[in-house]
């Protein structure tokens, strides 16, 4: 089992859903990145997703483009990323999953990437450019290390092809609200509690749902069919137009946009608790 | 390792390379695209459309032409051009475009996009679109706007929209970017007619049949007008079109000697050129595995041409298959010395070539020089030069300012 099978088994128990947030690893330096995870735990985040920058993320809006961008002209690169995880997940009070593109694995190598992201408390990979049929060589690797392997479906993925995900993901089940690009919207599809329903009547596995959310509505309207809930450019949003980040890479927030960004992240996490 | 003509597998590998490296919401798409492209390819009245379109439409066959004073003027072997800029919208790109448009209408789709580099794949696709009354969006890195001018009015005047990309490097590698950010979310309705051999499967393997063309009728024409093969063919490497669809015919014609020119922009260094068969190694970019400029990390690098067309810092899986088979050789040209290529055709043949495809020109001069005048190198005349005329007077007026 790894730290995200724990999770969700211990969240089930009680009867509660987990809240995911995402942000990206370095932006807008490295200690941001380690003070933000605190924070974001700190008002009641279950688990945590990274985004590992890269040079072109096609299933990415413009807010988290902006960000990888940022973090690439800094000159962070992975090693640094690995290394501020390593010294700031064993303290954070929730497993961290990263998502990475698949060209960054590859260039590291499957196996380098995977025990590179297992000594520093890695639980879990997603790889959105990563579709099943290309993904047993990375799934065989994931599972000798126990990280999960969480792999995504889409409302336009086509039921055959929906228990082919379910029975090559580990960890949770990452369902995609829209058929787009990440970034906020104001409204998500009707038909999508329908939608997740059927991939819940196939699998047991937890399931999360992300893309476009960034309300207390959003949550509420979703948390009835879900195991977890994942927010990523509203918060991305918030720090990333702090006026004074700095690049260095301790440097750190400013305690304003911590404050702001914990504030935000409490309404969500509150209105998960509550419904 | 034997090259095989059998390639790619179902899974979209030609070797090793190619593959499909894409967000699940584009899988159904493209699983869409190769089931009716299958579908399409025994369907005899599909082929018979499109080879209607590319005899009266396009203008098909284009000649090879026996390039004397070219020939005479290196001193060597004799120089023939497969003049791809005699298609309509001038250049090879237009073969691809009808096919992808025709299977556009076949899967009931009912909107375009494209990215484009140099603008003629941006320009074939607008004039597809408006032949058969679709919508088109065309994505174009602004630096690519900027160098490339006369290609983005001729396709508003053809009814397109251009939107300009201002991300990253601003070139071609940000519009398919762009492009695909676009199809992520128009996926159910809209059509990506990728311009190049490159991409997740079956865009390769897609592109390159309908390039095909190309080699077919080189092989013919080489037959009838000199009474056997060519001993060299050269063309220009970019994403890898116009060469895949040149040499793709001639694969299992081993006595062919087959050559593939980047673009080897100022120099070695990196960031400098956009040669990755040359001087990059195999790793994951927009959809497929092959060769690739990456660093460490797998960040993809910028790269630099004097050309937007060769301006990559991908290539197709095919071009890294036939590189690691040995099939292909590959090289690379210089921007100065491309342009020594386009002036030396314009001296001597009264011909005006693309500057993608003066790096070809240029290598297939330097490979006519050491053969012997009984031998015949044809080179793939990939486009024709009007849309670089004024980026390279800018250029010359800097250099003359000096
Ligand atoms: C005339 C011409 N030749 C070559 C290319 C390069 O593309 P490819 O390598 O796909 O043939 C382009 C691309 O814009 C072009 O316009």
């Amino acid at each position: 089992m790894s730290a995200v099978d724990t999770l969700f088994s211990g969240l089930r128990q009680q009867g509660e859903k987990a809240f995911i947030p995402f942000i990206t690893a370095g932006d807008p330096n490295l200690k941001a990145t380690s003070e933000l995870l605190s924070a974001l735990v700190a008002q009641g985040s279950h688990l945590c997703e990274i985004g590992i920058p890269y040079s072109d993320p096609i299933a990415d809006g413009p807010v988290i483009q902006a960000s990888y961008t940022r973090v690439l002209n800094s000159g962070i690169g992975l090693d640094e990323i690995f290394q501020m995880l390593k010294e700031t997940a064993p303290s954070l009070n929730a497993p961290v999953v990263t998502m990475v593109s698949h060209a960054i694995i590859h260039r590291r190598g499957l196996a380098n990437y995977v025990s590179a992201a297992k000594e520093s408390h890695v639980a879990g990979l997603i790889v959105p450019d990563l579709p099943v049929e290309e993904s047993a060589d990375l799934a065989a690797v994931c599972k000798a290390e126990d990280i999960s392997l969480i792999q995504l479906i889409t409302p336009n993925t086509p039921a055959d092809r929906v228990q082919r995900i379910i029975d090559a993901t580990t960890g949770f089940i990452y369902y995609v609200s829209v058929v787009g690009i990440t970034g906020e919207r104001q409204t998500l599809p009707e038909e999508i509690i329908e939608s997740v329903q059927s991939v819940r009547d196939k699998t047991d596995l937890p399931i999360c749902i992300g893309f476009g959310i960034s309300t207390p509505e959003h949550v509420r309207l979703l948390a009835p069919v879900a195991d977890g809930i994942i927010v990523g450019s509203a918060i991305v949003r918030r720090y990333a137009s702090s006026e004074s980040i700095s690049p260095r890479q301790d440097a750190g927030l400013d305690t304003e946009t911590v404050r702001k960004v914990g504030e935000y992240v409490k309404t969500l996490t509150h209105a998960l608790a509550t419904c | 390792m034997k090259p095989s003509s059998t390639v790619p597998d179902t899974a979209g590998r030609f070797g090793d390379f190619g593959g499909r490296y894409v967000p699940e919401t584009l899988t159904p798409a493209l699983d869409q695209l190769a089931a009716e492209y299958q579908e399409a390819c025994g369907d005899a009245e599909f082929k018979q459309t499109l080879d209607s379109l590319l005899n009266h439409y396009v203008g098909r066959p284009s000649p090879l032409y026996h390039a004397t004073r070219l020939s005479s003027h290196c001193g060597g072997a004799q120089i023939y051009l497969k003049r791809e800029d005699l298609n309509h919208t001038g250049a090879h790109k237009i073969n691809n475009t009808l096919g992808q448009a025709l299977l556009t209408r076949r899967m009931g789709k009912t909107r375009v996009i494209a990215e484009t580099g140099a603008g003629q794949h941006g320009v074939a696709t607008a004039t597809a679109c408006a032949h058969f009354g679709l919508p088109c969006v065309v994505y174009m890195g602004e630096e690519d706007i900027r160098r490339q001018a006369p290609n983005v009015y001729s396709m508003k005047l053809l009814g397109a929209e251009v939107r300009g990309v201002d991300s990253g490097s601003r070139t071609l590698r940000d519009a398919i970017n762009e492009a695909m950010r676009d199809w992520m979310a128009s996926v159910k309705d809209t059509h990506y007619i990728l311009g190049s051999v490159v991409g997740p499967h079956p865009f390769p393997m897609i592109v390159r049949d309908f390039q095909s063309v190309i080699g077919k009728e080189t092989i013919i024409q080489s037959q009838a007008q000199t009474g056997n093969l060519p001993d060299v063919v050269v063309a220009c490497v970019g994403g890898g079109s116009n060469a895949a669809g040149m040499f793709f015919p001639f694969i299992e014609h081993p006595e062919v000697e087959l050559v593939g020119i980047e673009a080897g922009g100022r120099s070695e260094d990196p960031g400098e050129h956009a040669s990755p068969l040359t001087y990059g190694q195999p790793g994951v970019l927009h959809g497929s595995y092959s060769y690739v400029m990456q660093d460490g990390d797998g960040q993809t690098c910028d790269v630099h041409s004097i050309s937007a067309g060769l301006d990559y810092p991908g290539v197709g899986p095919e071009h890294s298959y036939w590189k690691a088979t040995g099939r292909v050789r590959y090289d690379c040209c210089r921007d100065q010395d491309a342009l020594k290529g386009f002036d030396s055709l314009a001296k001597t043949e009264g011909i005006l070539a693309a500057i993608e495809t003066s790096h070809a020109i240029w290598a297939a001069m330097q490979i006519a020089r050491e053969r012997p005048a009984d031998q015949k190198v044809v080179v793939c005349l990939s486009g024709r030069g009007d849309k670089d005329t004024a980026e390279i007077a800018r250029l010359r007026g800097e250099v003359a300012g000096q």
